[in-house]
């Protein structure tokens, strides 16, 4: 259980960084909070030549709050994504799925650029970012890309970026008016990776109808996934009108790669991910209409 | 290739339970490896090493970190506390590990300084826990004896001591 020996690098600026990852290439791995690579490493499923830390970096653990949007630096650690009351109010589903990473050790060193970066498909922040439609910022010594979260993730740990970029920011939208939101996860024990799990946000207009609806997956795909085939079943429905286990239901049914493992067969999954859904929808819109 | 010349050493400094501490390390040298086999301090101990058991538990500037699950380098310019820091300077033990001896909060205490020091966390963020916020908090901690039971009796009985010390 003893990582493989590494070069170390400590850049102080993201250029510096972009100037190392540009020289080295896919021999370097970028080194944030490690709360998945260190063990990664430890256990020689991953073995670098190069790791670029980038834990130092001046500004890159940013939260900015602003009346649209927020932005989450790359290194901006769980806890604090967790405590920050401004962010609480702003993107509510952030603040609440955080508890369910891990554990407090865990997310006080652990980042959302780390989660987002690392892909795991039972990764809680992904499926926020795909739910509601954050824009992921890369930047490499060439160029910087904005890319929509639904196209950053392509696999299993994959993801669009290219070995010399960074992910340097991912900034979700803020929704105001009457809205509700809700993350509910199935696992074993607190803090173990989800069997399937859920993140839902609804607002509704007049007449209770549904206005915008977000509903993201984790646990069940090689991928994070966001629910499109919803959009078409229940806007401008009365909300009331939508039965959350078929919602639940329509949701499952729209996953064709269900992951089957020692923690739950496909079918298993598939179940408790349509169970998810429709719980995490039902809360979500009980809090729309009393809002 | 002599230690000099090593792209792979580095420099560390930091300072554990308050005194400074500095090294020439294998960058790959864990943060638990260091404290045990630099710093000699073998209180923390190494479970399972990838980060799912809790023992290697440790303060980083107060915060409570897995120190296996990071590398020595990353502590440059940090502090750390590990359970030996956790009494007085006269060996007196703390509000957290008086609780745990009086309510028998551990059987073979491999797990212990790990609990020690997450519970340390615990109570400096939150003096008054429920039942259920305790639960939470020691989630991440694994006991193999099962005495999880000492364990939680433990933690309540250090939080009203401790309130008990403030009040």
């Amino acid at each position: 259980m003893k990582p493989a020996a590494f070069t170390y690098h400590a850049p102080a600026s993201v250029d510096e960084a972009l100037d190392v990852l540009a020289e080295l290439g896919d021999d370097a791995k970028v080194l944030a909070g490690g709360q998945s690579l260190v063990p990664m490493l430890s256990m020689r499923l991953a073995v670098f030549a190069h790791l670029v830390d980038i834990g130092r970096v001046a500004g890159l653990s940013t939260l900015d709050v602003g009346g649209r949007h927020v932005t989450v630096g790359a290194t901006t650690v769980d806890s604090r994504i967790e405590r920050d009351a401004e962010l609480s109010g702003a993107v509510p589903l952030l603040t609440r799925v955080t508890p369910y990473i891990g554990h407090l050790a865990i997310r006080n060193r652990g980042t959302l650029g780390g989660s987002i970066a690392h892909a795991d498909p039972a990764g809680e922040y992904p499926a926020v970012a795909v739910a509601l439609d954050a824009e992921i910022r890369l930047r490499s010594a060439r160029a910087e890309r904005r890319v929509g979260a639904s196209d950053f993730f392509t696999g299993l740990w994959s993801t669009v970026m290219e070995p010399d970029e960074i992910l340097v920011d991912v900034t979700f939208p803020r929704w105001d008016g009457r809205c509700g939101f809700a993350v509910r996860e199935h696992a074993r024990r607190h803090g173990d990776f989800a069997i399937a799990g859920a993140v839902a946000g609804v607002s509704l207009g007049e007449g209770d109808r549904v206005e915008r609806a977000a509903v993201g997956m984790f646990g069940v795909s090689s991928t994070p996934v966001r629910v499109r085939q919803l959009d078409a079943e229940v806007i401008g429905r009365p909300a009331r009108e939508c039965d959350p286990e078929q919602i639940g239901a329509l949701a499952a049914s729209g996953i064709h790669d269900v992951v089957s493992d020692m923690s739950g067969s496909a079918s298993y999954r598939r179940r408790v991910g349509a169970a998810m859904v429709s719980r995490a929808w039902a809360a979500a819109l009980e809090e729309a209409i009393s809002a | 290739m002599l230690d000099g010349e090593n792209p792979s050493r580095v420099a560390v400094e930091c300072q554990v339970n308050g005194v400074a501490r500095s090294a020439t390390v294998q960058a790959r040298l864990t943060l638990a490896d260091f404290l045990r086999e630099v710093c000699g301090l073998t209180g923390t101990h190494l479970g399972c090493e990838h980060g799912a058991c809790g023992a290697c538990s440790v303060l980083l500037d107060g915060d409570v970190v897995r120190s296996c699950l990071m590398f020595a380098v990353q502590a440059n310019g940090r502090r750390v506390t590990t359970v030996e820091g956790m009494g007085g300077p006269d060996g007196a033990l703390s509000p957290v590990q008086e609780a745990f001896r009086s309510e028998h909060g551990l059987q073979c205490g491999f797990c212990t300084p790990g609990f020690v020091v997450t519970v340390t966390a615990l109570l400096k963020d939150n003096p008054d826990p429920s039942e259920t916020d305790i639960r939470e908090a020691l989630s991440g901690n694994l006991c193999r004896c099962t005495g999880y039971q000492g364990i939680l009796k433990a933690v309540a009985v250090a939080a009203r001591a401790g309130r008990g010390a403030v009040e």
